[in-house]
Formats: structure tokens, C-alpha cells, sequence
């Protein structure tokens, strides 16, 4: 860790609150090992070949032309409230009607620490607590009780990325999204960067707490160049009759991992967690997701779909749990893979964790090239091969984003998928005689 | 309009998993004509369908399969279609996310139809045979009944407009009202742009509501009567044993 020393936690400033949190994270940083594909949550992994000697916390960056990108990408998003985020610091912050009620703002600016930060994603987990040492700032969100926001608030992550020269710049990006109780809120994230960008390392940690009855409907894409490593973890709790939706999509990264943590705490909660992905060249997706049953009459629903092309492999691993005290739970769970070459690869791995009788579970999976029934009924229409598959590659993307639980975030999916199928699928070319 | 041309099926013979289903299949459809295939459960009417539209799983190992000469038997399903032939198939396919509208344009855009027209004729189309215009932006059969499917396999006919259509158990599934509707665009079509017809089914019920230009029954694999639609009044009272070998 000799890239990663305290003297530079410490520079990194703020309020007392954030520096004391920071020195104390970096006290328990040096107390937990590098993961290894050892252990089973990084299982498939591979975490083994991140030399951490070989990356360095990402410098402040100058706010440059790089603003214009990420504020296009703001606009893409949603014309609401946004923030814009330059190398995890915060660059510009636009409340644009939020009620004066609700906080919307860089954790720097805050005289005390936020109620639960932290409290999610918990202190064991090594990349968490390099996240919590050696993070510039965070982005908080507080919506108060009965509070319901009219429009998606959309937070655009900008990471400048490696140039080649010298360590890979490590990019700590943290969130915290508070929905009081009979609240109501609509979130994206958006985690992009120069699409040249040579190697680096984003890490960001998102943390939600959703109250009683309250509703959260949150986005995150991730769009990374390719040589980017990308170490999501997401963490969320909902209280007694609170809604929990969360979409991920996983489009950039070389390596590109996202952790999903839900907790139905409150009687009578609800998670939809819902993710897609799509590789391509030597990408590696590796999904992560935990539906975690605390309480009695929770239901979660969770659908995973996504492609892999060219040498471009998946990883989806899942787990319910349901705990003792959550009765009547009610749970879902459903991967499905496009394998669309036969050098590209998908691993899915569904387990339960069942400690109640009365529950329903249940769970699917699959894994294979296009459907060769689905393919044989579009060309039997008159429909050539190539043109085929590729409707029905694009049916399989369309059919999970217009899942989004925020709308406005559907059509800019659409494209970045659509732009990368075009380039996936009918490379072969058509004959048409 | 008078259209002309031959959908011909001569000396077809089929195996699927190994066995011979079709041992020597011969029929004509001229343009305009209905025709009605009858037979009980397993006589080889489905391998028929799918072995005229070219679906992998049934191989044809003998005969031939013509549109006005060009044969069709070794092509892939797409040019089969491309070549004017169309099956509605009796177990209609969902596929997600793929609109029906999106296929129909891209079917026409390739088969240099009128792509541009695939929007007012599905709502024509559906209207025609009380198909709910609602289900004309949902994904390909996802979430419809059974019936609503088969209706859906007659309205992207009427869009498609083939020469030749190959009807796999369109009744089944269908109420009264449906299958009327139903019958009744099919006999449309005939007048409308000379489609030729092979409905395939076994049940009487539908040559009750389609008029059919000729009967052929199936038994075994084999066409071992051919004959008007009384035919079919002969079938329900002496049955298909008759025909057994």
C-alpha cells in the first residue's frame, strides 16, 4: 500500500467529521487483506491480478473541457436537479427547483457526518474501506418525510482516467441517498470517463437508506472506457412498507464488478433489483447480488440479463437470503445469458439461504446462444440470419431497460447498447441474392 | 385480381429423430384455392408444416417442394419465405422484447415490400379479425393467450401478404367467434391477392367455417383421400380408421 499512504488521506481536507472518518477507515484499511478469488465472493474473479502498487489515488483535476462532457451527459440523463462530479470531487451542483426541505449536497460542506453514512455497506470489506480513506468528497442526498421529488435527480461521475504514464490513477466515488419515511425519489448515477482512457481504477460505494413507506427508484450506468477497472459496491436498506427499485448496467470496464446488497428490514418491504450487462473484446462482468430477507412479509424480485460477444465473459452470483423472523417472504431471482461467440463466456450462480419454512423462493437461470426456435419463427417471416439475431439480441436488451424504474434513463441505454450491438452482431455481412 | 401460380409438393418424404414421418407426399395448391389436410394425431401434419417451411428438426430426404417451378426444398426457411411461402405456426413463439411491428418492417424492408405501410395495415388487419390493438406494441406473443396468438399468426399474413400460406392447426385455440373472424379474412385473402391455402388440422370444426376447395386426409404419412369438403362430412361418421392400413 505504499501508493496509498495516510500522508495522503490526510491532505485530502474537509471538515474535522470527514478527515477523523478517513484516518480512522485508513487505521482499519491496514488491518484487512487484498481479497483474493479465494474467497467466495470473489470467486471467478479476477481480483488476484489488481496490483495496488501499481495505482495511486487520482489527482484533482483542472475542470476543463471534461465539465461539457459530463454536463451533455447530465442533460441525456434528466433535466432536473444534477450534480457533476470530477474525479470523486464535487464540480457543479444545480438544485433546479428541489424543495428547500431536502439536502442535496457534497458531504465536505455538511458540519457533521450524515446520519447512516457508512452503515450499509458495514466495515469488513477491503474496498470499502479504501473507498472511506480516501475519498475527496461524497455526494448525499436527504429527502425528509413525505417529501416526494417531481424530477430523477442525475449525478454524472466523471473519471479522467489513466493516461499511461506513471501509477493508474484510483478514483474513490461515494454516494448516500436517504428517503424519509412516505418519501419519494428517483435517482441516476451515471460513472463515465474519457472513452480513451488508458488503465485506472474507479471504486464506488453507494449507499441507500430507504424509511417507512418510503420509495426509491434508482439508476446506476456505468460506462467506463475498457481499460478501466470498475469496483461497485451498492448497499441499501428499506424500512416497514418502503419500495426499493435499483437498476445497474454494466457497459464499460475491462474489469467491471457490481456488488448489490438489499435489505428488506421493514415488515412488508419490497427490492426489484434489476441488472443487465454486455461484453465485448476481453471484458469481464461480474455481477454480484444479495436480497436480503430481515424482516416478515418482504418480497424481492430480482432479474439479471446480459451478453457477452467476442472473448468477453460474465459472472452473475446471487444469493437470497431469507433470516429467521422474515415469514412469508416472498422471493425472486432470474439470470438469463446470450452467449454470442464461441470464444465468450457466462458463469451464473444462483444460491438460497433459507432460514424460515413459510417462504416462497424461487429462481431461474440460463445460459446459451440465441433461441434457435425464436430465430427459426423471425426467418421463416422472411428475415435473413444476420438480421435476425440481431432483433432479437436487441429485443433481449429492450426487454430488461424498459424495466428502468426511471424512465428518462431508458433511451439513452437504448443507444449506448444499441451502438455497441451494431458494431457485435452481422459481422459476417449479408448475402442478399 | 387474378392471381396465378402453384404451390407443388411432389413425393415428399421426411424422417425426424431418425424415423420416417412422410413417406411420399404429394399435393397442388393453385393460387386462389383453399386446401384442407386432415388427419388424426401423429399422421405427420405438423412435420408437413415445418418440412414445407424448412424448419431445422425435420429433414427432407426426398422430393420436392415448388413455387412455380423454383424449388424450395434445400433453401433455408428465410428464402422460402422470400419465395412467397408463409406458415402460421400452431405453437406461435414469444420473443422478447421484439416487437411485432419492427418484425413486419423488417420482413417487408427485406422482401422489398412496402415497409412504410406495416402501420396502418396492422390496424387494419387487426380490426378485420378482432385482434385488440393494444397488443400491437407488445413484444412478439409475449403475454397474450393462446388465441390471441393464433389471431397474431393470421395478422402478420395479412401483412405479409405471401403467396402461399400454410396454416398449422389455426383452429385450435380459437373460439367460435375467433375462428369465424378468422375464416373469413383467409377466404379474403384468396379473392383479394390470390393466396393459395394449406390449412393443416384435425378437427372438422374449421371446414365449418372455411370454405375449402379440397379435402385430403392423412393417415400414416400419406395423403389416402383427396376430395371435396364433403369428404370431411364422410370422416365424421365413418372416422379415421377406415383409412388405416
Amino acid at each position: 500500500m505504499r501508493t496509498f499512504p495516510a500522508e495522503e488521506s490526510a491532505a485530502l481536507g474537509g471538515p474535522a467529521w470527514l478527515s477523523t472518518r478517513r484516518a480512522a477507515a485508513f487505521e482499519r484499511l491496514g488491518g484487512i487483506s487484498q481479497p483474493t478469488d479465494e474467497a467466495e465472493v470473489w470467486r471467478y474473479s479476477p481480483i488476484g491480478r489488481l496490483d495496488l502498487d501499481a495505482h495511486r489515488p487520482v489527482a484533482a483535476p483542472g475542470h476543463g473541457a471534461a465539465l461539457d462532457d459530463a454536463l451533455a451527459l447530465a442533460d441525456e440523463f434528466g433535466a432536473g436537479p444534477r450534480a457533476i462530479i470530477h474525479n470523486g470531487r464535487i464540480a457543479l451542483l444545480e438544485r433546479r427547483g428541489l424543495p428547500e426541505t431536502v439536502v442535496f449536497a457534497p458531504a465536505s460542506s455538511l458540519e457533521t457526518e450524515p446520519s447512516g453514512f457508512g452503515e450499509v455497506v458495514g466495515r469488513d470489506d477491503f474496498f470499502v474501506a479504501l473507498n472511506d480513506s480516501f475519498i475527496p468528497d461524497a455526494i448525499t442526498l436527504d429527502i425528509p418525510a413525505r417529501v416526494t421529488l417531481d424530477e430523477p435527480v442525475v449525478i454524472v461521475h466523471w473519471c479522467d482516467g489513466g493516461t499511461g504514464d506513471g501509477p493508474a490513477p484510483t478514483t474513490l466515488l461515494r454516494s448516500l441517498t436517504r428517503v424519509g419515511e412516505d418519501a419519494e425519489a428517483r435517482v441516476i448515477e451515471v460513472i463515465a470517463g474519457p472513452a480513451d482512457a488508458g488503465s485506472g481504477l474507479v471504486v464506488p460505494v453507494g449507499e441507500m437508506v430507504v424509511g417507512d413507506r418510503g420509495r426509491l427508484s434508482y439508476v446506476m450506468v456505468q460506462d467506463l472506457s475498457h481499460d478501466t477497472w470498475h469496483l461497485a459496491r451498492l448497499g441499501a436498506t428499506v424500512g416497514r412498507d418502503g419500495t426499493l427499485k435499483s437498476f445497474t448496467a454494466g457497459l464499460g470496464g475491462a474489469y467491471d464488478r457490481c456488488r448489490v446488497d438489499a435489505a428488506a428490514v421493514g415488515q412488508g418491504s419490497s427490492t426489484e433489483l434489476t441488472t443487465v450487462y454486455l461484453g465485448s473484446g476481453d471484458q469481464i462482468h461480474d455481477v454480484r447480488t444479495l436480497q436480503d430477507h430481515v424482516a416478515g412479509k418482504t418480497t424481492s424480485d430480482l432479474l439479471c440479463k446480459g451478453a457477452v460477444a467476442e472473448r468477453s465473459r460474465s459472472i452473475y452470483t446471487g444469493l437470497i437470503r431469507v433470516r429467521n423472523g422474515a415469514a412469508r417472504s416472498d422471493a425472486m431471482q432470474t439470470n438469463h445469458n446470450l452467449v454470442l461467440d464461441a470464444s465468450a463466456h457466462a458463469d451464473s450462480v444462483p444460491n438460497l439461504d433459507i432460514e424460515e419454512n413459510d417462504v416462497r423462493c424461487s429462481h431461474a437461470s440460463s445460459v446459451g446462444p440465441v433461441d434457435e426456435d425464436q430465430r427459426y419463427y423471425l426467418e421463416s417471416r422472411g428475415i435473413s440470419p444476420d438480421r435476425a439475431e440481431r432483433l432479437i439480441v436487441l429485443g433481449f436488451f429492450d426487454d430488461i431497460v424498459e424495466r428502468s424504474p426511471v424512465p428518462s434513463a431508458a433511451g439513452p441505454l437504448r443507444r449506448r447498447i444499441g451502438q455497441r450491438l451494431a458494431g457485435l452482431l452481422g459481422r459476417g455481412g449479408e448475402s442478399d441474392g | 385480381m387474378t392471381a396465378t401460380g402453384t404451390l407443388k409438393v411432389s413425393g415428399l418424404h421426411a424422417e425426424a429423430g431418425g424415423a420416417e414421418i412422410l413417406h411420399g407426399v404429394d399435393l397442388e395448391v393453385a393460387a386462389g384455392e383453399v386446401h384442407v389436410v386432415m388427419g388424426p394425431n401423429g399422421s405427420g401434419k405438423s412435420t408437413l408444416a415445418h418440412a414445407l417451411m424448412g424448419r431445422p428438426g425435420p429433414t427432407v430426404t426426398a422430393g420436392s417442394i415448388t413455387i412455380d417451378g423454383t424449388e424450395l426444398a434445400g433453401l433455408p426457411s428465410w428464402r422460402r419465405a422470400r419465395a412467397g411461402l408463409y406458415l402460421a405456426l400452431q405453437h406461435p413463439i414469444e420473443v422478447p422484447g421484439v416487437r411485432l411491428a419492427a418484425v413486419l418492417t423488417e420482413a417487408l424492408r427485406e422482401t422489398a415490400g412496402d415497409a412504410d405501410r406495416v402501420a396502418t395495415s396492422l390496424d387494419a388487419e387487426a380490426d378485420a379479425i378482432g385482434f385488440d390493438r393494444r397488443f400491437l406494441d407488445r413484444a412478439l406473443n409475449v403475454d397474450l393467450s393462446g388465441g390471441e396468438r393464433k389471431r397474431n399468426e393470421i395478422l402478420q399474413m395479412g401483412v405479409l401478404r405471401p403467396r402461399f400460406a400454410v396454416l398449422d392447426e389455426i383452429d385450435s385455440g380459437l373460439d367460435i367467434d375467433a375462428l369465424r373472424s378468422v375464416a373469413r379474412r383467409i377466404e379474403l385473402a384468396t379473392s383479394e391477392w390470390g393466396l393459395g391455402v394449406l390449412a393443416v388440422t384435425h378437427f372438422r370444426r374449421l371446414l365449418q367455417e372455411l370454405r375449402a376447395d379440397r379435402v385430403h386426409v392423412m393417415v400414416g404419412g400419406r395423403i389416402v383421400a383427396e376430395g371435396g369438403p364433403e369428404l370431411a362430412d364422410e370422416l365424421d361418421t365413418s372416422g379415421y380408421g377406415a383409412y388405416s392400413a
